[in-house]
């Protein structure tokens, strides 16, 4: 399994994914934004961090980068895209998943472990997750608040695109465990064909029984499986 | 050629900046005020003598960039 991490200028969490990819022995190599050849690969990977210091929307100036009309392509092709925090943001700058991200309800950076429940298992980056399983991963954003008009929302829903949805520790979805203020507490999104996943928590940051978990150890085990 | 554009959030769109701008304003004794919406002001220099040529290259721009038009409306400005 091949792995590609784009890193543009201000991306913060590229090494940190990088080491998670290698230790369930991905063939990983680091892509800078310049670029304007994806290397061969089956997953993309956008990783979080401020590219461009957030400068005019977060993940805007990003989504025009060089690199990115082979990730679109790619995409389009059905390769697996994983956008991480603002790697979601930049997804969403290219059109490649719906809606967008606004600043958090409550105006103040969080970052703290939060319970998402896996609402969609039938895709290649959930498959090894249980269905509606309540796992935990931390956040840390400043604009997570999904946004999109409600058809938007009904077709998200009525198409199972919704990844993860923001709820308390005994699975119970309600606007006490939505963080950021999220339309329907979504944390993460596919698109319609599914080989694309965007989401605000950071998987990368929870493989590892010493940093208190490994429930983002099963997305990339659920990638591994291809 | 100089011209300008306004980028605002939409109607429905939350704009929590806004809000706490509004309800700093009333604290500070503007009881007048009613509501603000924050938004985002560009100028931009063209180097086109067209006005129509310019009409349609700042359009693009504020579709392409300025605007994420999920959440965002502008407006033009001819200097």
């Amino acid at each position: 399994m091949r792995s590609s991490v784009i890193v543009f200028p201000g991306s913060n969490c590229d090494r940190d994914v990088a080491v998670a990819l290698q230790n369930f022995n991905f063939k990983n190599q680091m892509v800078w934004h310049d670029e304007s050849n994806l290397p061969k690969t089956d997953l993309v990977v956008l990783p979080g961090g401020f590219s461009y210091g957030d400068y005019l929307r977060t993940g805007c100036i990003a989504s025009k980068s060089k690199i990115i009309d082979d990730i679109i392509k790619h995409g389009k092709k059905g390769g697996l895209i994983l956008g991480i925090c603002n790697g979601f943001q930049i997804l969403i700058e290219t059109g490649l998943l719906k809606g967008s991200l606004l600043r958090n309800k409550k105006l103040k950076f969080i970052s703290k472990n939060v319970y998402l429940k896996v609402s969609n298992v039938n895709n290649k980056f959930c498959s090894k997750y249980g269905k509606n399983q309540t796992i935990k991963l931390p956040i840390a954003h400043n604009e997570g608040n999904f946004f999109t008009d409600d058809d938007q929302l009904k077709e998200f829903e009525d198409n199972d695109q919704i990844a993860f949805k923001y709820c308390n520790k005994d699975g119970f979805i309600s606007s006490i465990s939505n963080p950021n203020g999220s339309s329907n507490n979504i944390a993460g999104i596919l698109n319609l064909e599914k080989n694309i996943l965007g989401m605000m928590p950071h998987p990368e940051r929870l493989i590892d029984p010493i940093l208190s978990g490994e429930d983002g150890s099963t997305l990339f085990e659920s990638l591994l499986k291809l | 050629m100089k011209i300008s554009a306004v980028v605002t959030l939409k109607e429905d769109v939350l704009d929590p900046q806004g809000k706490v701008v509004n309800q700093t304003l009333k604290n500070m004794g503007f009881d007048n005020v009613v509501n603000v919406r924050q938004g985002k002001y560009f100028e931009i220099e063209l180097n086109e003598s067209n006005s129509e040529k310019a009409k349609n290259t700042i359009n693009e721009i504020c579709k392409k960039l300025l605007t994420n038009s999920v959440i965002e409306n502008y407006t033009i400005n001819y200097k």
